[in-house]
Formats: structure tokens, C-alpha cells, sequence
């Protein structure tokens, strides 16, 4: 019934979370840690779950392979009902499923060979195929010469390497990511996302991952979510919501990663002679002098006071902060214009 | 000195091979019974993989009973029970059952400790990977956790052959019993300082073999 609904509208989900709530009981205290969470994320696509700590990222993805039971809701893998399964399906279901974490889960008493092989002989892989899969995974993340090394003797970005190639070497449809650049600095972190993209790009993995850096979500994602007190307080693919961003928290993060905001005394002094308006420029509206135009068009004078340029997976925005300089009614005249012209508009007030 | 040597040599030769004896044998059945106890008390905890809270009172209110009784109580206490299992309650025979039941809790409570050092995370990636438990159990717990397992061991060795001193009461004889009714009863102070000459050597040797296994098994 369900999956015909899912074809039905011309769409198949890899991931579909359901109205899944999951309820933590301490110390008779009901904490509602995912609370009623819809996520569906087509095969190849790249998912980001965003949120501050304590937000219910972490239980949210380990509700995905059931980890974590939920309360409530439904777990859809590849159209199937995961929460319902025997243990022994449910076994089959996640071997469909790698998964990478922040503090890697190597085996510290295993060599990096060891640490891809063991599980695959574990998981009933013939001793050739081990063999042949270990060399093929280890020499896709880069570590074909450090098969007889321990994990103590790597580095982190080297470590989650060897988490990747654990989880591809079960040759999964999906890669779940728990905050798997976190534990990582800034360089190895581009370095572990242009790795994630290429096994996203070559195998077709669809991938879900939760983060707390806007920059992971900026660099990979198609697609994001903003959880704050286990809901996701908002969605929508990564361009629209770094052009139109709703939330507060939402707001929040795109502010990690450029100055989007004034001093709220800079923006109180500069209110009295206009307005100040935050423009974003996606796509073809980038190429047009639109300042220039309404300058000539309205009675107002725009002057720049910021400007930045922010490169997502699928697209590049332009963000520029303008005092505007006129009557009222001229600044209101020319924000409908440029809105009209596809530019997004965002008033900012010194409160902010 | 020679004299010396002529005269007790055959009495510490025997009571060597007797501390050997039952070090050995109380060892080998203590692991056999202490290490799926471990296993159990592990496993039977809040959010593990058999969760089970009556399973888990019990063993541990099983394993502090048997804890709590000094192993010189402990002897007599239960000499009815070593009677119905070995037929008999004196010689080597005889010792081994109270001191399997003294150092089987003992090896319980180590694993434990040395289990519990696992970090849950790598349990968890197996978990997500659709391992069975079992074989994590073998290939992920057991695994990450053997140098913790043999040092464990090693403490819970050094203690039995405390205990075996203590073995003389029941006719059991060794190297504890040599010291006390010769070097203590009947004044005889040098094979007193033999005695723990020898034991001392037994325990440091007990223990640097035990911490180089260790160390070579630990990769981090």
C-alpha cells in the first residue's frame, strides 16, 4: 500500500522517516528527543540535518538503523518498514546501510587491513572477495600503503578514511555520517567532504549526514534540515535556504559562515537616512547591474556595506548588505523592484 | 649450606609442584566459569545487548555473596559442597573447589571492568553493520579487550596463590603450608625466608609474564 503511494506520485525514497518521535525516559522525566521528524531523501541525494548540540541530531540518525527505536513513526528503507523487521531481516537491512561516526570505532587491536576485513568475513564474504574488496576500498580513500599500520599510529582524517572504507567495503546503497568531520580540522574536514562527494558521485550512495558546521551542509548537501529541540524547524534544498533563510536558527548558522549581520547600534544610526536591506543573488540575476538601474529608476542611493559570495554544491550566492538611502516610500518602490528582477530582499533591523 | 639443600630440596620440590597444581587447575577452572560470568554481567546491563535487570541483580548479588567471605571461611563454609562434588574434602583434590569458587566471582568482576573499557562505539559500528551479537561478542569485545582480559588475569593468578597458602588446613600441602608448619611451628626461620623466596620469584614472574603479553597485544 505504501509503496504504491510512493509510486504513485512518480517518486521512490531511499530514506523515509515518518512522524518519528523518540520519547527518553530519565529519571520519570519524559525528554522528547526527536520530536515528530519527516525526512525523505531520494536515491543520490545528499541530506544535512543541522542543529546545536543537544538538538536530537545524534538520535535522529541512529533512528535510521534503528540504533535508536523510535517511539514513534515509521522507518522506510527502499520502501520497506524497517521497525517491524525480525532481528535477522533487520540484519540484512543494515548491512545495507554503512555508517560513519566522530570517533571512527576502529578496532584499536586491528591493523587497517583487519579493521575492513573482519567485518566483511564476519558478514559471510568468501575469503577472495575479502581480499579484493579491502585492497579495492583501502586504495579509493587513499590508503593503499598503510594496510599493516594501527589506528593509533594514524592521523584522524586518516582514521575516518579507514571508517569509510570500512562502511563502502559492504558495498551499502546509503552512508549515514554522525558528525564524521566534527572530531577533524578545517583542511582534513575538505579533504573527508571531497571524499564523501566522490563516493556519492561514483557509486550513486545516497547519503544522510548531521552536522553542527554550515560549511559541511554548504560544501555536499542538496538538502537541509534545521533541528532545534528535536523538530526540524525548517527545510528546504540548500540554495533556499541560505537565499531565504526563515528561522531564527537558521539565520544563526548561515551566520558561522560569513558576516551576515551589522552591529545593531551601526544598523540603528544608518536606519535614520534609509533602510538597510540584505540582497542575495542566485543563479542568472548575478549578471545584471541592478544597482546601478535602481539608482537611476528611484529617487534612492544604494551604498555597499558588505558583500560576499558563498559557493554551495549546486550553485553560487551572492549576498550584499546595502544601505539604502531615501524616503521611505522610494525604498519601499525599489525592494518590490528588485524582487520582481529575482533578487532575494531582507530588511535588517537593529534588534538583530 | 649444602646440607641445607640435601635436606629440604625434595620437601620444596613437592611443594612447589603442589602450589603449581592447584594454581593451575583452580586457574583453569575459574576462567572456564569467570569469563562467560564477565561476559553475562556485561551483556545482562541496561543496553546491552541481552538487557535483562533480574538477570543482572542476581549475578551480581551471586558474585558480592561469594566476594564477601574470606577464602580461610570460605574452606570450611562450604566443605559439605566439596565433598558431594569431588568425593572427598582434603589433599590438592579437595582445595581445588573452594578455590575455584573463591576466584571464579573474582575473574567475573575483572572481566567485567575489562569489558566495560571497550568503547560502546566500535559494539555500535558492528551493530549498524549487521553483525551478530555473538560475533561481536568474540570479535569486537573480547578482541579489544584482551590486554585488559590478561592483566586481569594475571591479578586474579597472584591472588590464588595467596589463597593456595592457606590450603595447608585441609591437608592440601604446597609452598604456604611448607612455611607454616616448618617455618613457623617448629622454628625452622630459613625455610621461612626460602619459602618466600621462592614465592616472590613466582609472582614477579607471574606478573612481568602477564604484563608483556599485554603489552604486546595493546596497539595504542
Amino acid at each position: 500500500m505504501l509503496m504504491r503511494l510512493s509510486f504513485s506520485k512518480g517518486v521512490t525514497y531511499v530514506i523515509r522517516l515518518e512522524n518519528v518521535s523518540k520519547v527518553f525516559t530519565v529519571k520519570s522525566k519524559e525528554v522528547k528527543a526527536v520530536d515528530n521528524a519527516n525526512i525523505h531523501v531520494k536515491k543520490g541525494e545528499i541530506h544535512g540535518v543541522i542543529g546545536y548540540s543537544g538538538a536530537g541530531k545524534s538520535t535522529l540518525i541512529r533512528c535510521v538503523n534503528l540504533l535508536e527505536r523510535p517511539t514513534s513513526g515509521k522507518i522506510v528503507i527502499n520502501g520497506e518498514e524497517i521497525t517491524t523487521l525480525s532481528p535477522n531481516k533487520l540484519g540484512a537491512t543494515r548491512q545495507k546501510i554503512g555508517m560513519i561516526f566522530q570517533g571512527f570505532n576502529l578496532l584499536k587491536t586491528a591493523t587497517v587491513y583487519d579493521n575492513i576485513a573482519i567485518p566483511l568475513k564476519l558478514l559471510g564474504v568468501n575469503k577472495e572477495e575479502v581480499k579484493a574488496r579491502t585492497e579495492k576500498y583501502l586504495a579509493i580513500v587513499g590508503l593503499q600503503d598503510k594496510h599493516h599500520h594501527y589506528p593509533s599510529q594514524l592521523s584522524g582524517g586518516q582514521k575516518q578514511r579507514v571508517a569509510i572504507a570500512r562502511a563502502l567495503a559492504q558495498e551499502p546503497e546509503i552512508l549515514l555520517s554522525d558528525e564524521a568531520t566534527s572530531a577533524l580540522d578545517p583542511e582534513t574536514t575538505d579533504s573527508i567532504l571531497d571524499l564523501l562527494l566522490k563516493i556519492n558521485e561514483e557509486f550513486g550512495i545516497t547519503i544522510l549526514l548531521i552536522t553542527h558546521e554550515m560549511n559541511v551542509i554548504q560544501k555536499i548537501c542538496d538538502y537541509v534540515y534545521v533541528l532545534e529541540g528535536g523538530s526540524i524547524v525548517e527545510h528546504g534544498t540548500t540554495i533556499g535556504l541560505f537565499t531565504n533563510p526563515r528561522h531564527q536558527t537558521t539565520k544563526k548558522f548561515l551566520n558561522t559562515i560569513s558576516q551576515r549581520n551589522l552591529s545593531a547600534t551601526l544598523i540603528s544610526q544608518l536606519n535614520l537616512s534609509g533602510s538597510v536591506i540584505r540582497l542575495t543573488f542566485t543563479g542568472l540575476v548575478t549578471g545584471k547591474p541592478l544597482l546601478a538601474e535602481v539608482s537611476q529608476k528611484f529617487n534612492v542611493k544604494p551604498n555597499i556595506l558588505a558583500a560576499n559570495i558563498i559557493e554551495l554544491k549546486n550553485g553560487v550566492i551572492g549576498n550584499l548588505v546595502v544601505h539604502i538611502i531615501g524616503e521611505k516610500s522610494d525604498v519601499e518602490s525599489t525592494l518590490r523592484f528588485l524582487q520582481e528582477q529575482g533578487v532575494g530582499t531582507e530588511e535588517l533591523r537593529d534588534e538583530n | 649450606m649444602s646440607e641445607f639443600i640435601e635436606k629440604w630440596l625434595p620437601q620444596f620440590q613437592q611443594a612447589t609442584v603442589e602450589t603449581f597444581q592447584m594454581v593451575g587447575i583452580s586457574l583453569l577452572f575459574s576462567i572456564i566459569i569467570g569469563i562467560p560470568l564477565g561476559i553475562l554481567l556485561v551483556l545482562s546491563r541496561p543496553g546491552q545487548a541481552l538487557d535483562n535487570k533480574w538477570l543482572n541483580h542476581l549475578l551480581n548479588l551471586v558474585v558480592n555473596i561469594v566476594r564477601s567471605v574470606p577464602f580461610i571461611i570460605l574452606l570450611f563454609f562450604i566443605l559439605p559442597f566439596t565433598k558431594l562434588i569431588v568425593g572427598t574434602t582434603i589433599g590438592v583434590q579437595g582445595v581445588i573447589v573452594p578455590l575455584v569458587i573463591y576466584t571464579s566471582p573474582y575473574i567475573a568482576r575483572l572481566m567485567e571492568t575489562a569489558l566495560l573499557e571497550v568503547e560502546n562505539g566500535v559494539v555500535e559500528a558492528y551493530t549498524a553493520m549487521g553483525i551478530k551479537t555473538r560475533h561481536i561478542i568474540w570479535n569486537v569485545m573480547l578482541r579489544e579487550a584482551r590486554p585488559s582480559i590478561i592483566l586481569g588475569l594475571t591479578i586474579a593468578t597472584v591472588s590464588l596463590v595467596g589463597a593456595t597458602a592457606m590450603a595447608g588446613l585441609v591437608g592440601a600441602g604446597g609452598l604456604g603450608d611448607l612455611a607454616y608448619r616448618y617455618g613457623h611451628l617448629r622454628y625452622e626461620v630459613d625455610v621461612m625466608y626460602v619459602t618466600i623466596f621462592i614465592l616472590i620469584i613466582l609472582v614477579q614472574s607471574i606478573q612481568s609474564l602477564g604484563n608483556r603479553l599485554a603489552t604486546r597485544l595493546k596497539k595504542d
